[in-house]
């Protein structure tokens, strides 16, 4: 559990974004801005934030699906930001990614077997029989049937479609793999069911999860260690308990604040409503880019991006009102 | 693609009655080009006497200036016009398929050059270029279908380069391309399945487009060489006869109408069918 798989170290991604006018200048949208994390062997990382923070975005230029614009992703010790997609391919065996929409993420073309057995033809030369073998053995440990072989995803409802997609990211035996947002897509009852399903996997093979979601309370129960993201950087990663307990950043108390709690027995957290509405990346805040909805925004904030702080126990927080020991400075 | 989809076009064939009338029309063609060498007449026996007939119970059509059977002619005309209308549509597909999704899937500089090239064949009139290209090959089938197929691809190409835009988006491209697919794989089982249906329907819409461009260089006399028919080439030699045998022009005249009204019709149908439900869910 020590030795780190992932290591992120100053991840940044900008799109160029052409002006509408012919002599406008052009403009970076900084979607992912220097974000360093890193996640151990067999743990679930998890990364949670608002739509359009740059949470796909990071998880994307993990398994390079795209080109970065600076940093390096060391993968089991070696950086593969900068390889081509000859280097890559034997990295992309042990990285495997599992999407969002359950229905756009299956081609709609291709039966079960032929959508589970691509990425083992890619790496390696079973036989047919091999391949339906391996893909029935799967198809177990994911609680599909071995009828639902030769069906078609139409066929299947989002819990199982799912369920197909997890089981194709198997199929490789990686070592890692992204969830994109796997369950956000689903009903509650069947989130639960994925959900314990990644995890009974994560038992049994060791692999490793990058669990991207904007559902704090189902990202809790996943993770080991949670980052929260805002405007294209992490703000705050700490252990997930400890987050849900004691949340230091000014925009982690106030996302936490929005869980609603079912038992009415509980006493309520207080809600903090952010005022405003989440500045555009393309003109983000100097400073702090949180200062502008900050309830507790200083004079500091504006001119000095604040750092990340390692504050012991693997805790890191990029705030202003805490110093290296994780007090609140007077 | 997917049974479905396929049930969709039969549904939709069946209830709209020109549709099934023009897929009738076409299986008739088709058959009869096909048993074209049933017909008791040599289709190029010159015969002096019996010239210029009008339609009559031995020659049903009546006879050409040579007095040949023009009945059969037309039948032999139709084999003509149809496997170049098919032939130059498979040539034009295969180029704007390529063409297209290559351009869509790659992006930047190649879809730069690709798609210049493109507006450049396009802006130049095709009609002369082909003209021009004719004079300089050897007249026949083969010449005429590539150089039909060669100046018709590049509507394929856009179309197909702008499905292929979208589809490059969704999440089953992005997981082959994260699972080290290639990109040739990637294009040939991911993408052009999906884009499949429209596909068919620029192909068909593209075979009236071809058989339309046979019959008009075969009317100039640049395709299909005497004594050979095809129906562009029986129109052309009847426009000297159109006075005293108005039937000449009549009949291969008529066959082409038809016959690209029907490539038209069933290729409106084909888009109905594979479009979205909801596109055309309201009752027309």
């Amino acid at each position: 559990m020590s030795e780190n798989l992932l290591e992120v170290k100053d991840l940044k991604k900008y799109y160029p974004v052409k002006s509408s006018s012919l002599f406008g200048k052009e403009r970076v949208l900084k979607a992912v801005d220097g974000v360093n994390f890193s996640i151990k062997k067999g743990e679930t990382f998890g990364l949670v934030g608002e739509s359009g923070c740059g949470k796909s975005t990071i998880g994307r230029s993990i398994i390079r699906l795209h080109d970065i614009t600076s940093g390096n992703i060391f993968f089991d010790g070696d950086d593969i930001a900068s390889l081509n997609e000859k280097g890559l391919k034997k990295y992309r065996r042990r990285m495997q990614a599992v999407f969002q929409d359950p229905y756009a993420s299956l081609n709609p073309t291709m039966n079960v077997f032929e959508l589970i057995s691509e990425p083992m033809k890619i790496h390696g030369n079973p036989t047919p029989a091999e391949q339906k073998d391996t893909i029935l053995s799967l198809l177990d440990q994911v609680g599909l049937k071995k009828d639902h072989l030769y069906r078609y995803p139409h066929e299947f409802s989002g819990g199982q479609r799912q369920r197909v997609s997890i089981a194709r990211a198997l199929s490789v035996n990686p070592d890692f793999i992204l969830c994109d947002e796997p369950i956000s897509a689903l009903d509650v009852s069947v989130q639960a069911q994925v959900v314990n399903m990644l995890e009974d996997i994560q038992e049994k093979t060791g692999v490793t999860y990058l669990f991207i979601a904007h559902d704090l309370s189902m990202v809790r129960h996943i993770s080991n260690r949670i980052g929260v993201m805002y405007l294209g950087d992490i703000v705050e990663i700490a252990e997930s308990d400890e987050l849900y307990t004691e949340p230091l950043h000014p925009y982690t108390q106030a996302l936490l604040s929005a869980i609603p709690e079912p038992d009415t027995t509980i006493a309520k957290r207080e809600r903090i409503v952010l005022s405003g509405e989440v500045p555009s990346p393309l003109n983000a805040p100097s400073g702090c880019k949180f200062r502008t909805r900050c309830p507790h925004a200083m004079d500091i904030c504006r001119e000095v991006v604040p750092p990340m702080l390692a504050i012991g126990n693997g805790r890191q927080v990029a705030c202003h009102l805490y110093d290296e020991e994780g007090k609140i400075i007077e | 693609m997917n049974k479905r989809k396929w049930n969709g076009v039969k549904r939709e064939l069946f209830k709209n009655k020109y549709a099934l009338m023009a897929f009738v029309l076409l299986i008739v063609f088709l058959i009869a080009a096909l048993f074209a060498f049933l017909s008791p007449f040599d289709p190029n026996k010159m015969s002096i006497i019996d010239k210029l007939q009008s339609p009559n119970g031995k020659h049903l059509f009546g006879t050409d200036e040579y007095g040949r059977d023009y009945f059969t002619r037309v039948l032999y005309g139709a084999r003509v016009s149809l496997a170049v209308g098919f032939l130059s549509m498979i040539v034009a597909v295969v180029i704007g398929t390529t063409v297209g999704t290559v351009s869509g899937y790659f992006g930047g500089w190649i879809d730069n050059i690709l798609m210049r090239f493109v507006e450049v064949l396009m802006s130049i009139p095709s009609f002369f270029l082909m003209l021009l290209l004719n004079a300089y090959m050897k007249p026949g089938i083969t010449t005429l279908v590539l150089i039909i197929g060669f100046f018709t691809w590049m509507e394929i190409a856009r179309i197909v380069r702008s499905e292929t835009l979208s589809i490059k988006e969704r999440e089953y491209v992005m997981y082959a391309k994260a699972s080290g697919q290639s990109s040739f794989l990637t294009i040939t089982k991911h993408i052009i399945p999906n884009i499949a249906p429209t596909i068919i329907i620029a192909g068909t819409l593209n075979i009236a487009t071809a058989i339309l461009m046979e019959s008009s260089l075969s009317f100039l006399g640049l395709g299909v060489q005497q004594p050979n028919s095809s129906w562009g080439s029986m129109l052309n030699s009847a426009q000297g006869y159109i006075g005293e045998a108005w039937h000449l022009t009549l009949f291969p005249g008529f066959l082409i109408l038809f016959t690209v009204l029907c490539f038209n019709v069933l290729g409106d149908v084909l888009r109905v069918a594979f479009e979205p439900k909801g596109a055309n869910g309201e009752k027309k």
